[in-house]
């Protein structure tokens, strides 16, 4: 019996993804929100003071400043949006598979929202279809994870378990397979999320702190 | 009893089940196992609340072994 994922064998090159790279990621996208926010922000404030008449061209500025950190945000909560076949007639059979890995709680959190809350090292996690958020201790930062299952006709809840079980496993091997998309303050990603997403969001938070 | 089962498009699919008594059975499962792995999957036991392990050979004691398709960054 083994605790390393097998599927590290793909990513050789990748070093492993643990707390200490999670806060320095966290810290660099971070700075690189500030690195093309606040430009824009000072543009549009210079433009206004050399020349009011500049007032539409440092709303344009203004707005940049407002999208683009959005349009990462965007990025970020895509990760567990639905997505893929959703092979209705099998669905079901999935189902009761995924909840028989679930406690109670999470499993009623799961069919609401379709994530599965999940307790961890790391933080707490929310593992979608072909993505997952984690939200780290003290909830003030979420890392989102594009990760899928190979097989694009499981339908959708064998593909949550499916991440679930790898996350298990080794939950830093997990990480390190996936592809971080983004890391954000939870506020940006919750905003971005579908609606029906935000109360498993708000439940991780909460177990987070 | 032990069962042995396959996440695919169907949702999963048994593919073995066993006691610890019936060798038959096991052996039988041991073999349906190997196939599977060769075929890619991976087993896996989730053996406690939030833990899995993975495996290469069918542990004899296990409840449940689910078969799985290898992840990949998306």
């Amino acid at each position: 019996m083994e605790q390393a994922l097998p599927e590290l064998a793909s990513v050789p090159w990748r070093q492993r993804t643990d707390a200490d790279w999670l806060r320095r990621w966290g810290r660099i996208w971070h700075g690189w929100t500030l690195l093309y926010t606040v430009p824009f922000v000072l543009a549009a404030a210079g433009m206004l003071m050399l020349e009011p008449l500049a007032a539409p061209v440092a709303i344009v500025a203004l707005a940049h400043a407002w999208i683009i950190p959005e349009l990462y945000a965007f990025r970020g909560a895509s990760v567990v949006r639905p997505k893929g076949a959703r092979n209705a007639p099998a669905e079901p059979r999935a189902q009761g598979l995924l909840g028989d890995l679930l406690a109670h709680e999470e499993r009623d959190l799961q069919r609401r929202t379709g994530l599965a809350l999940e307790r961890s090292g790391l933080g707490v996690w929310l593992v979608g279809e072909a993505g997952a958020l984690l939200v780290t201790r003290g909830a003030r930062r979420v890392h989102c994870f594009c990760v899928r299952a190979t097989d694009p006709e499981l339908p959708p809840s064998d593909r949550v378990a499916h991440l679930l079980l790898a996350l298990r496993v080794d939950e830093e091997g997990f990480a390190t397979v996936a592809n971080h998309a983004f890391a954000g303050a939870p506020w940006r990603v919750r905003r971005r999320l579908p609606v029906q997403m935000r109360p498993a969001l708000d439940a991780a938070r909460a177990a987070a702190r | 009893m032990a069962r042995l089962i396959r996440m695919d498009g169907t949702g999963h699919t048994t593919l073995a089940e066993w006691t610890e008594r019936d060798d038959a059975a096991f052996a039988a499962a041991v073999s349906e196992f190997q196939d599977q792995t060769e075929l890619g999957y991976i087993g896996t036991v989730p053996d406690a609340p939030g833990r899995a392990t993975h495996v290469r050979e069918l542990p004899r004691e296990a409840e449940l072994v689910i078969m799985r398709r290898p992840i990949s960054g998306g």
